[in-house]
């Protein structure tokens, strides 16, 4: 008896060793709100792999991504897997950190059709390599206030018709109801800039590292000249976003309409304005246009001590159609994956919205979008651009002459 | 005087004796962690930024991969029209605006509270003082809500008499100065700190012979007191053109990264900032921080100059 209980404690401690040698921690590093994301796929990965435990670290968006680039810098304290947002993984690709997803062993040509097409081509530099595995994706959209729409007796579909008759739409909702079109003319220039962009072009390079802004761009001219126009008109709040301003715009009802990807329906809902509940609905952008705003995606330093692991982890979260769905519906992340994109889901109506079915509006925008071009002078484009247009809007600047001068910046400091 | 104890020399010498070591090695051991820490975080980020200075290195290509390109980025900060030069315009305009206001009040403030306020002066001077060593976070929060252009407690008080909400942060001409104001408060309770410890080092007897011989209050202001706080003068104007042209938080946390309204509070840090760490460019961050060294350097000099010349420094 007492030799049965030795060997059954000796056979006890000989299997929990040989467990405790399989057990891997591998360490994810995130930014809110995608960290509520992973959260909610860990119980079914724990179950799944009970010894590889997942370390989340989250830090504040800026934070994280300033993280990463010194952890990449150095080559030292990088995660195993690394969350990317779209704003950084232009930069990010163009580096020489992350591991190319392209080759063995992870061979990530074969999942490319699996994913709304253009979140691929936003991972992918410009020599090719595939960096990242996109998670989530902000398909652009038209928010706007039916109840102020009405009152103005203005048809929704005048606000997408064209750019002109967006703002002819402004000029009546202004006259009628005093709310005003836009928070700020900067948001025209936004949606002009990055939509119905010609194939091999960025929005401010093409794929070839041409500078396309200029004053003979006819994009960038029209986007600077409507912006203008709003301004002059009087038709937009000169509301900066993320400002108390903002909110409170949102709450009163005093701005008719905004540009931004369908995750602001979420923050609208969950804080800005909760009480505008069924007074909201979306639609496409103007003229046809389809933008990306916003997405986020999963790289694996080539750094990385547990690649192997950190791989099955991104695949667990990028391409299984359950752990899609279910960040999507508790952090309201829309997937990339296009199989979780025909979850039942997302024909019901939104509540918000006023039980308007916008998911199924938003998914086919999403597959309408075309890829965009990033290059790594984006943000250095990005500040001269917006900048001259200030001086345009608050300084009376010659458009021909801000663009003019943007460019030549621009070329200065993209070397 | 105390005599040197000399050292036993009966004592056997040993190739190596622990307490010969100790002895020798203690006091560099002692100074140590200074220059651990200096060499650290003083001597090589200095020495690591002028060699990235003369680079190309975006950090994202890890250690190593920079590539040599000698001067170019010191000429694209120095050519025209870069952003460096609008930069710098924007720091010494907001450093002005700030900075001569600090120095016009805190002096006669510290003067009046020395004279006529000595009772009370340690209460007021806890008060002046507490900006200085309020959380910038927490002032740029209240000021936001004073300038806010439709919720704001200064747009509230111009409606009362009629006039018009103006766009205190968002107006590229008005920004500037909502931010000098917000620095100004921050740092006149120092000056007047530090203009008050400097009248009180000059001396009763000073002041009372003036007064034997009949001189009116302005005029010991004027011939007495001036003169004689010149060193801390210097001392306060030099702290003043460091710590302005050097302004980072306050523009940084009012109007948001890129500078507000048109990069109108863009001061020259924030663009170096911005340059380094979002547009990942670190040779020419490097270059301009170098250049901002040299101009805050060739302002001091200036400063001190300017008080030299008068022969009143001590």
């Amino acid at each position: 008896m007492k030799k049965i209980a030795m060997f059954a404690l000796v056979s006890a401690l000989l299997a929990g060793t040989a467990h405790a040698q399989d057990k891997v921690t591998i360490t994810v590093a995130a930014f809110p709100s995608l960290d509520t994301s992973i959260k909610a796929v860990l119980p079914a990965w724990n179950k799944l792999h009970p010894n590889i435990t997942i370390k989340l670290v989250a830090q504040e968006f800026a934070d994280h991504h300033n993280a990463m680039t010194t952890a990449l810098a150095t080559g030292q304290g990088l995660p195993d897997v690394m969350a990317v947002e779209i704003g950084y993984v232009g930069k990010f690709a163009e580096g020489k950190g992350l591991e190319d997803l392209n080759k063995a062993p992870y061979n990530a040509e074969q999942y490319k059709k699996l994913f709304t097409p253009f979140t691929v081509a936003q991972a992918t530099s410009a020599d090719k390599r595939f960096i990242a595995m996109p998670t989530d994706i902000g398909p652009g959209t038209l928010l706007y206030r039916k109840d102020v729409l009405d009152k103005a007796g203005v048809d929704p579909a005048q606000l997408n018709k064209s750019w002109e008759s967006y703002l002819a739409a402004g000029k009546v909702i202004k006259a009628k109801t005093g709310a005003s079109l836009i928070n700020t003319a900067q948001s025209i220039y936004g949606v002009v800039s990055r939509t119905n962009l010609k194939a091999g072009e960025g929005i401010y390079f093409d794929s070839k590292n041409n500078l396309l802004v200029g004053p003979d761009n006819a994009r960038f001219l029209r986007a600077f000249t409507l912006a203008k126009q709003v301004r002059t008109e009087g038709l937009d709040a000169k509301i900066g976003e993320w400002s108390n301003e903002w909110y409170d715009a949102f709450k009163k009802g005093t701005v008719a309409s905004q540009f931004s990807g369908a995750w602001l329906t979420g923050s609208l809902e969950s804080y800005m304005a909760p009480d505008t509940k069924g007074l909201w609905r979306v639609e496409n952008l103007p003229e046809g246009g389809y933008a990306s705003w916003g997405g986020s995606f999963y790289a694996i330093p080539t750094a990385a001590k547990n690649k192997q692991w950190a791989w099955e982890f991104i695949k667990f979260m990028t391409m299984d159609k359950s752990q899609q769905l279910a960040a999507f519906t508790i952090n309201g992340a829309f997937p990339a994956l296009l199989t979780a994109q025909n979850d039942n889901i997302f024909s019901q109506g939104v509540p918000f919205l006023g039980n308007q079915k916008a998911r199924v509006l938003w998914r086919d925008a999403a597959r309408k979008t075309q890829p965009i071009d990033v290059n790594k002078y984006d943000s250095v484009a990005d500040q001269i651009v917006n900048t001259e247009l200030t001086n345009v809007l608050e300084q009376g600047k010659d458009i021909k002459q801000a663009l003019t001068d943007a460019r030549t910046q621009i070329l200065r400091r993209a070397r | 005087m105390q005599e040197r104890v000399p050292l036993p020399t009966s004592r056997p010498r040993r190739r190596w004796s622990y307490d010969r070591f100790q002895q020798r090695a203690a006091p560099y051991m002692f100074v140590s962690p200074f220059f651990i820490l200096f060499l650290i975080f003083g001597l090589f980020p200095l020495g690591f930024s002028l060699f990235l200075a003369f680079h190309l290195w975006n950090p994202l290509d890890g250690l190593g991969n920079w590539q040599y390109v000698g001067w170019d980025n010191f000429k694209l900060a120095l050519g025209a029209p870069d952003q460096f030069w609008v930069s710098l315009k924007i720091t010494v305009w907001i450093g002005l605006l700030s900075g001569v206001p600090q120095h016009l009040i805190a002096l006669p403030l510290a003067f009046v509270i020395n004279q006529s306020l000595r009772k009370w002066q340690s209460g007021i001077s806890t008060i002046l003082f507490l900006p200085y060593i309020t959380n910038a976070v927490a002032i740029t929060i209240v000021f936001g809500m004073l300038y806010s252009e439709n919720l704001g407690l200064l747009n509230y008080a111009l409606s009362v008499v009629g006039l018009g909400p103006v766009r205190w942060l968002a107006q590229p001409d008005l920004v500037p100065v909502s931010v000098a104001v917000v620095v100004f408060w921050r740092y006149v309770g120092w000056n007047v700190i530090l203009y008050l410890s400097g009248l009180q080092a000059i001396s009763e007897d000073v002041y009372e012979a003036a007064t034997v011989d009949g001189a009116s209050k302005v005029q010991k202001f004027f011939y007495i007191t001036l003169p004689l706080l010149k060193p801390m003068m210097f001392y306060a104007f030099t702290l003043t053109i460091v710590g302005n042209m050097q302004l980072f938080e306050e523009p940084f946390i009012m109007v948001g990264q890129a500078g507000g309204s048109g990069g109108a509070a863009l001061t020259s840090a924030m663009h170096i900032f911005n340059v380094a760490f979002r547009d990942l460019d670190m040779g020419y961050g490097s270059a301009m921080a170098w250049l901002l060294f040299l101009a805050i350097f060739v302002l001091s000099m200036i400063n001190n100059y300017l008080f030299s010349r008068g022969g009143g420094r001590q």
